[in-house]
C-alpha cells in the first residue's frame, strides 16, 4: 500500500486522464461505438493490456479495490504485474476475490460470479474492430458502422455454416449492442457472451495499440449474431472441473504428461478456489457432526 | 479570483466517477462533494464538472456571466466558442435549441456536444419516465428549472442517432445525466 510519490496518482498525467475520461463518457453515451483516443506509451508492451491499463488509470480512485485477471486466472504474470503496478502508482488495495472488487480489469474472460451494480469491468482489447478480417480499410469499416451495414459479418457466419455445418467462431464472437452497433467483445470465449447481456455492471473496453475506447452501459441488450435456424450456442468442454467439480463454469484443458494425460479445470481461479473452500468447510462440518 | 479544486487529482477523479455513474445510469442522482466555492453564478456541481472535463482541447460556450467567464478561462484554460462549435455548452437554465448544437457526424458521433444545464433542483422517484441503456426497468427524474418544451425539443433529435447531444443536469452539489440514448417522457 506504499504509493510511489514520484509518479502522479495512477501513473498518467491529468491532461491525459481528462482526454481518456471524455472519450469514456462519449463511449458510454453511444453504446458499442468505438471512440478514438490518444493512447499513451505505457511501461509495458502493446498486447499486454496497454488499453485496459489506461482506462483503469483514468477511472481508478484511492477507495477502489482492484482485481486483475488474465484468462480467468489471478496468478499469471500479466495479472500479477498489473496489480503490482497499480498498487505502486496509485496505492490502491488489490484483491483476487471477484465479490470484493470495485474495478475488475480482465484479459479474455468474464468472471463466473455475477457482477453487481457497484462494479466496473475493464476489458483489454487487442483488436477493437469486429470487421477487420473482412474489410482491412479502416475508413471503410467506419462507414459501415455509420450505416449499420453489417451484411458482411452475416455472410461470414453463413460461410462458417456452409463449410463446417455450424458457426465455428469460438472466441471474439461478434455481438450487436442495443440493436445498433456491431462490437467485438474482445477475445473472450463465446461462452462468456451471454454474461454481457443486460449486465448490471458497467463494461469499458480499451485498445491501446489501436487507440480505441468503447463501452456497454449497464442493463444494455448485447445479442450474439446468429440465424433463426442456427441459433447462437455457447461452447463448453463436456466435462467437469477436476478440482471443484463444477459442471457450469468455463474449463481450461491442461496437459499433464507426454502420454496423452489431460485434465479439465476451471479457467476462473477465484471461482474454483471459493468452491473448494466451501466444500472443505462443508466436509469439516459433516465430520464434526 | 476564487480557487479551483483543493486537490485537482483526487477531486477530479471523484467528480469524474460521479459523471460516469450518472451517464451509465441515466436519471440516478449523484452527489459531488468537491468543497468548491465557485463564482456566484455557478453551483458547486456545475463548477466541478467543468473543472473535471474541460481544458485547452475543448471549446466551451456558456451564458454564466463575466465572473464565471474569467474563472473558467483561468482554471480550465479553455477556448470560448459559439454554441455550434463548442464541445461543451454550459447553460444557466435556458439552453439553446438542440438544433443549434454540434451533433457530430454519422461516422464520428462522439463529436456531438455535451450540454451542461444548471437547474434549480433534481429529485428521483417522480417526474420524467426514463428508459434505455443503463436503466433496468424505468427511472424517474424530476427536474425543476427547465424551459417548457425541453423534452420535446430533445425528442425531435432522436431520429439522428447515433448523432446527438448528451445532457448533464446540475443542481447545487448534485447531478444527473441524459445521454442521447435515453428515452424520456413527461411523467
Amino acid at each position: 500500500m506504499n504509493r510511489d510519490e514520484a509518479y502522479n496518482f495512477a501513473y498518467l498525467d491529468e491532461n491525459t486522464k481528462r482526454m481518456i475520461r471524455r472519450a469514456l463518457l462519449k463511449a458510454v453515451a453511444i453504446p458499442g461505438h468505438q471512440v478514438p483516443f490518444g493512447a499513451r506509451e505505457m511501461p509495458l508492451p502493446y498486447g499486454w493490456g496497454t488499453g485496459g491499463i489506461q482506462v483503469t488509470a483514468a477511472v481508478l480512485g484511492p477507495k477502489d479495490v482492484l482485481k486483475v485477471i488474465d484468462q480467468g486466472a489471478d496468478d499469471t504474470t500479466n495479472a500479477v504485474s498489473i496489480r503490482r503496478f497499480f498498487n505502486r502508482v496509485a496505492g490502491v488495495e488489490t484483491t483476487t476475490h471477484t465479490a470484493d472488487a470495485t474495478i475488475i480489469q480482465t484479459r479474455h474472460r468474464i468472471p463466473e460470479a455475477r457482477l453487481t451494480e457497484a462494479q466496473i469491468i475493464v476489458y483489454q482489447v487487442p483488436m477493437p474492430e469486429p470487421l477487420f478480417r473482412l474489410e482491412p480499410r479502416l475508413a471503410e469499416t467506419k462507414r459501415m458502422h455509420a450505416l449499420a451495414d453489417y451484411g458482411l459479418m452475416h455472410v461470414k457466419l453463413y460461410e462458417d455454416i456452409a463449410r463446417h455445418g455450424h458457426i465455428a467462431t469460438s472466441y471474439s464472437y461478434p455481438v450487436m449492442v442495443d440493436g445498433r452497433y456491431l462490437m467485438s467483445p474482445s477475445p473472450i470465449p463465446a461462452f462468456d457472451n451471454p454474461k454481457m447481456d443486460r449486465m448490471p455492471a458497467l463494461q469499458l473496453f480499451g485498445a491501446g495499440r489501436e487507440k480505441r475506447i468503447y463501452a456497454v452501459p449497464p442493463y444494455t441488450d448485447v445479442r450474439s449474431l446468429d440465424f433463426e435456424d442456427h441459433p447462437f450456442r455457447p461452447h463448453r468442454a463436456n466435462a467437469c472441473c477436476e478440482l471443484c467439480g463444477s459442471r457450469t463454469s468455463y474449463l481450461d484443458e491442461v496437459v499433464t504428461d507426454d502420454r496423452g494425460g489431460r485434465m479439465f479445470v476451471c479457467s476462473d481461479t477465484d471461482y474454483c478456489e471459493t468452491r473448494q473452500e466451501d466444500q472443505r468447510a462443508e466436509n469439516a462440518k459433516g465430520a464434526a457432526a | 479570483m476564487r480557487p479551483g479544486f483543493t486537490d485537482p487529482v483526487q477531486d477530479g477523479q471523484s467528480c469524474f466517477r460521479a459523471v460516469l455513474e450518472a451517464l451509465s445510469r441515466p436519471g440516478r442522482i449523484q452527489t459531488v462533494a468537491s468543497g468548491l466555492t465557485p463564482p456566484a453564478a455557478l453551483a458547486p456541481a456545475t463548477a466541478a464538472v467543468l473543472l473535471t472535463l474541460v481544458d485547452a482541447e475543448t471549446p466551451l460556450h456558456h451564458d454564466a456571466g463575466e465572473e464565471a467567464d474569467a474563472w473558467l478561462r483561468f482554471h480550465c484554460g479553455c477556448p470560448m466558442a459559439a454554441a455550434g462549435d463548442a464541445a461543451f455548452v454550459l447553460s444557466m437554465g435556458q439552453p439553446p435549441a438542440f438544433a443549434s448544437l454540434c451533433h457530430g457526424t454519422d461516422e464520428e458521433p462522439e463529436r456531438g456536444a455535451t450540454l451542461i444545464i444548471q437547474v434549480k433542483a433534481l429529485e428521483e422517484g417522480r417526474g420524467w419516465r426514463l428508459r434505455g441503456p443503463g436503466i433496468e426497468h424505468e427511472h424517474r427524474l424530476h427536474v425543476e428549472g427547465l424551459p417548457e418544451g425541453f423534452l420535446a425539443d430533445r425528442a425531435s433529435r432522436r431520429g439522428l442517432f447515433p448523432r446527438g447531444v448528451d445532457v448533464v443536469l446540475c443542481a447545487e452539489d448534485r447531478l444527473a445525466a441524459l445521454p442521447r440514448t435515453t428515452l424520456a417522457e413527461e411523467g
